[in-house]
Formats: C-alpha cells, structure tokens, sequence
C-alpha cells in the first residue's frame, strides 16, 4: 500500500490534468445538462459512480481479458452500469432523470470512461483504479458543477432551485442573463475556466502552430519609393 | 496464453452472462416503481391544471376523485368502452401514429400543426357531489417554435371559463418561450373565458393586458420575447376549441344538462 | 411523402443540428478540427455510419426490444427495452469493424482515407445520440434512413465549417492561455448561437 500513489491519483485529475479542460474528453454531456444545479450534481453522482466501478471491475479481470475483445468487454461492462444506474434513477428520481433524458445513456459513450478503463485500469491494481475513476469523475464533476453555478445563479438567479437574486419578472430586482440559460454559454464559460487554469498553471498553454517568420531581406527604407 | 480462442470466447461468455444477470435483475426488480413513477408524472399535471393538487396526499388517491371518459371528436359523444382499450391503458398520442385510430388533419385547418388527430380523445372530469359536473381536464398540444407543446387546461362547467393551464412536455427556448412554465404565466388563465358569441376569442397577445379594455377577459400577456411561442400557443386553443376540437363535446353536455 | 422526408432532414441539419444544438461527439468534435482534409474524412466516414446504424437500430427496436415486439414470433409480452443502450452500442461496433474490414478488401483507396477515422467513431456519442434520439422521436424505418442521413450530414457539416474557422485562427495572436482548446470551445459556443437562430424554421 502506498498512500502516496492513491493521493496523486485522486488529486492530479482534479486541476492538473482534467479531463475536460486538458484532455478533452467527455465534453458532450458537460453542455446541455448544465442549466440546473440539481440535475446537474445527479448527471455527476451518476458519472462518478460508473466510472468508479467500471475501473474497478476492468482491473479485477484485466488478466484475463484476450485483447482480440479488449474494446467490446470493456464496453459491455461500462454499459451495463450505465443500464443500472439508469434504471436506478428511472426507479427513484423520476423528475430529473426525465430531465437528463438521453445523456445518461450517452455515459456510456463518455470518452473519460472509456479512456480510463484502456489507459489506467487495464494496467493497475484494482483498488488503486478504483480511485483514479474516483478522481477522474471529481475532476469532471468540479468543471460541471462550476459551470451550472455560473448559470444557473446569473441565469435564472437560483440555486438548487432557491431563489437568490430575486428577478424583475417575479417582482425582484435581477434581470437575469437569458444568455446563460441556453446551452452554448456552457461552451464559452469552460472556455473560460481554461484560460483561467491556464493563466496559473502556464505549463498547459498550447504552442503557436504558425510562427511569423523574421524578415527574409532587410526592406531598405532610404531607396523606398513615394507615391506622390 | 490469453490469446486461445477457447479462452476469448469463455471470457467473453462469462463477462456476458454476468452482465445480463445484473441488468435483468435491476431492471426487473425496478420496473413496478418505474412504470408508478411515469403514471404519477402525468396524474400531477391533470391535478395541477385543474388546480386541485396537494403535494401532501397520495397521488393515486387524489387521482380517483377525477373520472377517465372517452371522448369522440366527431358526434362529441362521451363513451365508456371503445373497441378493447381500457380506460386507463389508452393514449391518444400513440393513437395518432396508427392510421386505423386517428386521421389526418387538413392543411387548412391544421392551424396547431398537430398532423395527425386521434379519433377518439381521452378527458377527466370532475364532479360535484350531486354528480353535476364541476371542471373538464382537456388535453391540448400544437406546435411551438422548437417543437410541439403538450399540456392540459381545464375548464369551469360553463363550458367557457378555464380554470387552470399546464404544460407537461416542451422544448421551448429556456428563459423565453419555456416560461410556459411559470406560475406566474399560468395564473393568468384562470378566469379568461374562451368563446365571445360563440367563435373562439381568447388569444395570447403581446405585451401586457390592458384590464380596461373591453376585450381584456379574452386575452393572456404574451411571453416577453418569445412571438413564436405565444403564437403557438393561442393557434393550440382555437384549433381545440373549435369545430374539430371539443366544441361538439361542449354542446352535446349542454344539451345533456 | 417527399416534402415529410425533406422536412425531416432540413430539421435534423439545421434545427436540431447533432453537434450544435445537441451537443453530441464533442470530443472528436473538438479534437479533430484543426484541420479541414481530417475534418472531411471524419465527417464522411460519420455519416456513413449513422445513415448504417440508425435504421438497423430502429428495425432492432421496432421487431425485438420494444413492448410485444416479438409478437410475429409467437411470444406476446415482451418488454426488452431496458437492454437497448447495449444493443445499440454493439450494433455500432460491428458495423464499425466490419465497415473497416469491408473497406480494407474492397476499397483499399476510401479505406485509406477513412481507415484511421472509423476506430474514434465506436465512442463518438453522435453515433449512439443519434440512434436514441431516433427512438425518442419513435420515427418509422423510412423515416429513421433520413433521420441517421441528416444527423450524420449535420455533424459533417458543423465540423468543417469548424475546421475552417480553426485553420484561419491560427493566423491571430491570441492571449496564450486562450490558444488553442479555449478559443475553440468559445468559437463553438458562437456557432452553436447561430444555429440557433434556424429554430422556428417549418417547410
């Protein structure tokens, strides 16, 4: 046992190397499920838990899997735990998994779950996987749930559904951002949150795939013609 | 020695099979509390559009005092039985992909933009204690701006006076036209009246109701920003309450009474 | 009929566009778009797997999974339908892999072109959104070939008209932290308010 192992992987996907922000994985669901604070921390309990275990059970048999059907084994795992979870929410949170509608059948295709079965849990301990799926699904959590405070508090002034700045249309005086309450504000707001992470941490930032290029010749400015 | 075919096809039958236990098992385990939970979401909507819902009581309970008829759109004739559907089991919007249960709406009258009509409508009714009707539960959908609008508005005895509105499925711009959903909005409906010398008046206009006007009874503020939806919205009372929509219904309980 | 057909595809381009409106296969999306010959193979190989897998899902829904679909074998019913993600999920998957395999005997030159592209497309979310989006709109077969035509067309087009914005971006001098991931998210999020705009667009 090293706890030191187990710290870095809980903590490292959480700003360092984020899912959403760095390896641009498991974006899509990120968008349209993010209006809502609520509905939003459920998509994330639901993501972390498949997540979780679907490292957990890759890694238990990851030694017995023939790579010919690495792929469709781990995809058969991961869906019926997104089955199960679905049905779970179908069977005790109606009102929102009606909300969340198709995208909780799309974890499956999340690409954060995918990649971290192929990448990680096919080669490590089952426990330690366990909690790098734990700290995987945080750290997408983390970008999820900032974006959904961001709209849902300026969009519709509330949180979880409690009123916070009271609108003008219901006799207040915040006149909410109607802007954040469509889906493609969530697309500029993580735009955001990247240049923000990557103004601290500078080792992120891309390099120029166009440099410009010096002079090739010295323009000789005393022998420049005028136009008059 | 992981590469054999026997082994790859015995993982693959092991991880298979104990992945179809454990979805069968939820599945068949949840799908009672499931199948109680979708029929609840739609029993709330009735019993909030006709304003007698009371989140502290049993729904299923509350849903027995309304009583399940239905409705045919061309004589406006209730019915108890039709062909082997029960009353409870029957839905009206399935109804409308099945060309044998339902027919297609002229071009020219299909103001809604609903296609398709089912033939026989399903309603609720709630009564008095001496049986006399107290509010009609309707269902009503037309097209908005992204996509069709469904909801129910119920009706005062009068056949004329709407007592409450309530959408239970859209996917309207949020913050613009889903403010259908506001309760604010939807109070405004109650009272309005819908037939002004027997043609439907009442319409979503825009901007806010002038209370002095003589007209005022007959219009609802528009949905600040959201035309289209407003629109769509008074298209789906005057395609349901005109002639191919429950006015039949309307006279024939008239004349009943 | 045409004018049904016609008004299915423009509705799924352009008002419930896969990628903009939906959001669905955002990573690949966003991965592959920086340049427009990439975006163009994987746009092209997208729509030949949803215009494949939509209708052969559909007709899986539609005779085994869906409740007493199994009536014209005899066994009334049934209710598969809590097993459909996993199906829909396999039915890609072997398209995906027989397509790839197809493509590499048959036509050596496409596969060249597409080869690389169509592993990424068995987790592209499009794909699968697309097939559930299908069975939530309960389309009919005919209408489900234009369905999975027009998701497959829509996402093609959005990605390459991304690839083209991204390629003259790389011209401009933008603040270091907002190079490259971050200017394309928020370059999407524009797009995305354009599309909108289609909305409330009837034929």
């Amino acid at each position: 046992m090293n706890l030191k192992r187990y710290k870095e992987v809980v903590l490292k996907p959480l700003i360092d190397e984020n899912p959403i922000t760095l390896q641009i994985l498991g974006i899509c669901s990120a968008l349209a499920v993010t209006n809502n604070l609520s509905v939003t921390l459920v998509m994330c309990v639901a993501v972390i838990s498949v997540i979780s275990f679907s490292n957990l059970f890759i890694s238990i048999i990851r030694n017995y899997i023939p790579s010919s059907i690495r792929i469709i084994v781990q995809m058969t795992i991961i869906a019926s735990l997104v089955i199960v979870v679905d049905e779970l929410l179908k069977a005790y949170d109606y009102e929102t998994s009606k909300k969340l509608s198709v995208f909780v059948g799309l974890i499956i295709t999340n690409c954060i779950v995918m990649g971290r079965a192929e990448a990680f849990a096919m080669k490590e301990k089952p426990l330690l996987s366990f909690f790098d799926g734990l700290g995987n699904g945080i750290g997408y959590s983390i970008i999820l749930i900032g974006v959904a405070v961001i709209r849902e508090l300026f969009g519709s002034g509330t949180l979880f559904g409690y009123e916070i700045l009271p609108l003008v249309s219901n006799g207040g005086w915040y006149m909410g951002n109607n802007l954040l309450l469509l889906p493609p504000s969530s697309f500029i707001i993580i735009g955001l949150f990247i240049w923000a992470i990557r103004s601290i941490k500078s080792a992120q930032i891309e390099n120029d795939e166009f440099e410009i290029k010096p002079h090739s010749t010295v323009p000789d400015l005393t022998k420049r013609e005028i136009n008059v | 020695m992981n590469e054999s075919i026997n082994k790859t096809i015995g993982v693959a039958f092991c991880v298979c099979l104990i992945c179809s236990l454990v979805v069968s098992f939820s599945a068949v385990s949840l799908r009672d509390l499931q199948n109680e939970n979708k029929l609840n979401d739609k029993r709330i909507k009735i019993l909030q559009a006709a304003d007698i819902y009371n989140p502290d009581e049993e729904i299923k309970d509350q849903f027995l005092k309304l009583e399940t008829k239905f409705v045919n759109f061309e004589t406006g004739k209730l019915m108890d039985t039709y062909m082997d559907f029960s009353l409870e089991e029957y839905d009206p919007i399935l109804a409308t992909r099945d060309s044998n249960l339902s027919s297609k709406v002229p071009t020219s009258e299909d103001i809604a933009v609903i296609k398709n009509r089912e033939n026989i409508g399903k309603i609720f009714i709630l009564r008095n204690d001496d049986y006399s009707i107290n509010k009609l539960i309707l269902p009503i959908r037309g097209y908005g701006l992204w996509g069709t609008l469904y909801g129910y508005i119920s009706i005062e005895n009068d056949f004329n006076t709407i007592a409450g509105i309530e959408f239970y499925d859209h996917k309207e711009t949020p913050g613009l036209g889903a403010e259908v959903d506001n309760p604010k909005w939807k109070n405004l409906w109650a009272g309005k009246e819908i037939y002004q010398n027997g043609e439907v008046s009442l319409s979503v206009i825009k901007g806010k109701v002038d209370n002095n006007d003589k007209d005022a009874q007959y219009e609802i503020d528009g949905l600040s920003g959201a035309t289209i939806t407003s629109r769509g919205v008074t298209n789906m009372i005057a395609y349901w309450f005109g002639e191919s929509g429950y006015s039949k219904l309307f006279k024939e309980l008239n004349y009943e009474s | 009929m045409f004018e049904h057909y016609l008004n299915i595809f423009i509705t799924t381009v352009f008002i419930e566009n896969i990628a903009l409106s939906l959001f669905l296969g955002m990573c690949t999306f966003i991965a592959i778009s920086k340049k427009i010959d990439a975006a163009f193979g994987l746009g092209i190989a997208v729509i030949v797997v949803c215009l494949l897998t939509v209708p052969l899902n559909n007709l899986i829904y539609n005779y085994i999974l869906r409740e007493d679909a199994l009536t014209w074998l005899g066994i009334p019913g049934t209710n598969l339908e809590f097993v459909e993600l996993i199906s829909y999920i396999g039915v890609i998957a072997a398209v995906v892999q027989i397509l790839e395999m197809f493509l590499d005997k048959y036509v050596p030159a496409l596969y060249n072109a597409l080869g690389q592209f169509l592993p990424l497309i068995t987790v592209n979310c499009a794909i699968l959104g697309a097939s559930l989006f299908m069975i939530e709109k309960d389309l009919l077969f005919v209408e489900s070939i234009v369905y999975g035509f027009g998701a497959g067309f829509g996402w093609a087009l959005a990605i390459v008209v991304l690839a083209g914005i991204r390629e003259k971006l790389k011209y401009s001098d933008i603040p270091d932290g907002l190079k490259g991931l971050g200017a394309t998210f928020i370059i999407v999020g524009l797009m995305s308010f354009g599309f909108m705009s289609f909305g409330g667009i009837s034929l």
